[in-house]
């Protein structure tokens, strides 16, 4: 790749760095590289965490009658559970991933406004660690409760402080506050990056998809964030000034939380998913051999997921009793959701066929995303049919579903990103074995798990319950979902030996290890400080292929 | 590498106008402060009217019987968005002078507004004995009304900040965009402010059926 411009990297350190300093530089940076690293880094943490919880859940439910938990302690893992992989998991990896992204794919310095980027991340992380702190203080001066155990939705009047004693609730309340203004700060860093600090000759056509993903999801997070934070401080108005939004008892509504919520956790599960299509929209070219198809579709639907995402929200509630009427628009709207991700789905595919497809780790796993999120996505259609709701809501046929758009959708994306990125961050390259065996234990392992809830659902087993009785016909279901989880416990290792052992002895990456095409594969890996030597100019949406062909130029053809 | 023929010499990339990171980021955090009171602004309409007990807006709220009284406080804070403009173009006119004096002013009616609204809110809560946690209408009045108090009350820090900093000579036109910015936010607090004041004084005040 001679043709590639290497920049010099940075002048060799003398010495070793005494550690104390190294960790000054970590604390005090704000250089989006390894502020991204510490979110991704922190996100797998939780990962492992909630992980675990999930794990003793799974223990528990194993057969019929276990007392490895009390219902008090199944009720805190399930919030916990939940909350920790949505706020501090999933948010954390897709902001930190685009953190590392967007200004190398754009061929930018760093982000706007790097201060802010820095006071996201502290946010993000000191909520969290509010959040676990609940294991300590939540008790509070009552002697209730450890964590919180109100779920990771807390509905209403639950929360309210005659059913919820202690503190826990007001942690669960102020971490997720605490990092949603972080999360929400760093979605404005975004939109501000993408519209102004894109380089010469980037007009918004010729973006990486993954900028232009990012772009929507970052408007769903500037306009989703604050509704929760508002409806988490009337709860804290609630239950520390006495305050009665959310109490019945003096005319509150409990509806109202949830309409709040679902304002907000809505359009959320589409800033965690839409991540997870922006990376395999970038890995499926490159390891197809081809140019993505339809480029200027996929920017219409997304911004169409985007706009559709923030009028679905009642579908969480078709059980509570709204108007009929109510329920009819929120189905459409919701079955319309379907159509844009349907488009999305069909460029994929398309993209793939005809392709010289190399089956290496990104790739693989970014195909598992394509088989998962589809069934996900067709449970979802079935879930967004009123009568059909009605039957499964709450039951363990949600819990599948969600499970396979969230794990089976957005993990393995996640993995494909990693795989992918990891030696453009590190230098070096995860090893493909390893991975291959992570990808397969983990493909069994999930389908294992979460494919029999939704047949233990149907049965009508119902979410949240910390165990059930013999004669049900469920015992048979849920042990096969609890032998999947030592199946993924297996391959969740592999991983992490995998990443502890390549960050020391992995291969030595070089600029550009997969032949890829967007600009972060032009500077070194690890990148400099200052990202590129000189200003990049690209003249069409693949600058890389532009460099290796000049024969052969894309922007020929755009 | 061989050097490519000329004919394949990619077009001259075009260098883009665009709006600056600054003006991109606080259009964005202004939008995330609507949908922040928007949903504030939401639960109040959804609560209008359902109290189960007293005492209801129209028995506290003073506009049905002495408009004046919070007309008049309004008047200083919308009034204050015309000052800061003033400052603006005088700024941009380079005249500090001027600059300071507008900005000053903005400052003043800032300031008159929220001590009204402490009169106001001593009001309620020595005279009418209304808190958060007497009915919805305190609920939902403090919340929102509050939280348009505290807006208007980092904004003021903020310009006071300015006004110390222009006072010490170490703010010029330089600083143009900067100071801009702050306006914007400013002239949000005002706009919202017309909207809590048409969903506090008038819609919320209507007798109950």
């Amino acid at each position: 790749m001679s043709v590639l411009q290497k920049p010099a990297g940075p002048p060799a350190a003398t010495g070793p760095v005494p550690f104390l300093s190294r960790m000054h530089e970590w604390v005090t940076t704000v250089d989006h590289k390894k502020l991204g690293t510490m979110y991704v880094t922190c996100g797998i943490v939780y990962l492992i965490i909630a992980g675990l919880e999930a794990t003793m859940m799974r223990w528990q439910l194993a057969w019929p009658g276990q007392e490895v938990l009390s219902p008090e302690e199944f009720n805190r893992l399930f919030t916990m559970h939940g909350t920790t992989m949505v706020f501090f998991v999933g948010m954390p990896i897709l902001l930190g991933a685009a953190n590392v992204l967007i200004p190398l794919m754009i061929g930018a310095r760093d982000l706007a406004f790097p201060r802010l980027n820095a006071f996201g991340f502290w946010l993000f992380f000191f909520g969290s660690l509010l959040l676990y702190f609940s294991y300590f203080g939540g008790q509070g001066l009552y002697g209730m409760g450890s964590a919180p155990d109100v779920g990771w939705f807390a509905y209403a009047p639950l929360t309210e402080r005659t059913f919820s004693r202690g503190h826990s609730t007001d942690y669960w309340i102020l971490g997720i506050f605490v990092a949603g203004i972080g999360s929400t700060a760093t979605g404005i860093n975004f939109i501000a990056t993408i519209l102004g600090m894109r380089c010469k000759g980037m007009t918004l056509m010729k973006m990486p998809l993954l900028a232009w993903i990012m772009l929507i999801d970052s408007v769903l997070i500037v306009v989703a964030l604050p509704p929760l934070a508002a409806g988490q401080i009337m709860l804290l108005f609630d239950r520390l000034l006495g305050a009665h939004f959310f109490d019945a008892q003096a005319g509150g509504s409990a509806l109202l939380w949830q309409n709040i919520f679902w304002f907000f956790g809505h359009p959320e599960v589409y800033i965690l998913i839409l991540p997870g299509f922006a990376f395999v929209t970038e890995i499926i070219p490159v390891f197809s051999r081809k140019v993505i198809f339809g480029y200027p579709l996929m920017v219409a639907a997304t911004v169409a997921i985007g706009f559709i995402s923030v009028g679905v929200w009642a579908h969480h509630m078709f059980a509570v009793g709204l108007s009929p009427m109510l329920n009819a628009i929120f189905m459409g709207s919701t079955m319309l959701v379907g159509v844009p991700t349907g488009i999305k789905m069909f460029n994929w595919v398309a993209t793939m066929i005809g392709g010289k497809i190399r089956f290496e780790t990104p790739m693989l796993y970014s195909t598992g995303f394509l088989c998962q999120f589809l069934l996900g996505g067709l449970t979802g259609i079935f879930l967004a049919t009123v009568p059909f709701d009605w039957q499964v809501s709450d039951s363990y046929f949600v819990v599948g579903h969600f499970h396979y758009v969230l794990f089976g959708g957005l993990v393995f994306a996640i993995f494909a990103a990693v795989y992918y990125w990891f030696p453009k961050v590190t230098g070096r390259l995860l090893n493909e074995r390893l991975g291959k065996w992570q990808f397969w234990l983990l493909l069994i392992g999930f389908n294992l798990t979460f494919g029999p809830m939704h047949v233990s659902g149907m049965l009508g087993m119902p979410r949240r319950i910390y165990t059930y009785h013999l004669d049900r016909g469920w015992e048979f279901w849920n042990l096969l979902s609890s032998i999947g989880v030592i199946i993924q416990l297996v391959g969740f290792s592999l991983f992490a030996w995998n990443v502890l052992h390549s960050l020391f002895k992995g291969r030595i990456a070089g600029d550009d290890p997969w032949d890829a095409w967007t600009l972060e594969w032009s500077t070194t890996s690890p990148p400099p400080a200052h990202n590129f030597d000189e200003d990049p100019v690209v003249h069409s949406r693949r600058p890389l292929w532009d460099l290796k062909h000049p024969d052969d130029p894309d922007w020929k053809y755009e | 590498m061989t050097t490519a023929p000329a004919m394949l010499a990619p077009p001259e990339a075009v260098p883009q106008d665009r709006m600056s990171n600054g003006k991109i980021g606080v259009t964005c955090m202004i939008i995330s402060e609507i949908a922040f009171f928007g949903t504030i602004i939401a639960a109040y309409l959804f609560y209008i009217g359902r109290d189960i007990n007293g005492p209801y807006p129209q028995d506290v709220l003073e506009v049905s019987v002495a408009p004046l009284k919070v007309l008049f406080n309004s008047i200083f804070l919308l009034i204050s968005s015309v000052w800061i403009w003033l400052a603006i173009r005088s700024m941009r006119a380079g005249r500090m002078g001027a600059f300071i004096f507008w900005w000053a002013l903005t400052v003043i009616c800032g300031a008159v507004f929220l001590v009204g609204t402490g009169f106001e809110w001593y009001g309620m809560i020595v005279d009418d004995g209304v808190w958060m946690g007497t009915n919805l209408f305190g609920t939902c009045f403090y919340t929102l009304v509050g939280f348009h108090a505290f807006h208007v009350t980092m904004g003021l820090i903020v310009l006071t900040l300015i006004l110390v900093l222009a006072l010490l000579g170490h703010v010029s036109p330089r600083n143009i965009e900067k100071v801009d910015l702050v306006s914007w936010y400013w002239h949000f607090v005002d706009g919202i402010w017309i909207v809590v004041f048409f969903v506090v004084y008038v819609f919320g005040n209507q007798p109950i059926q």
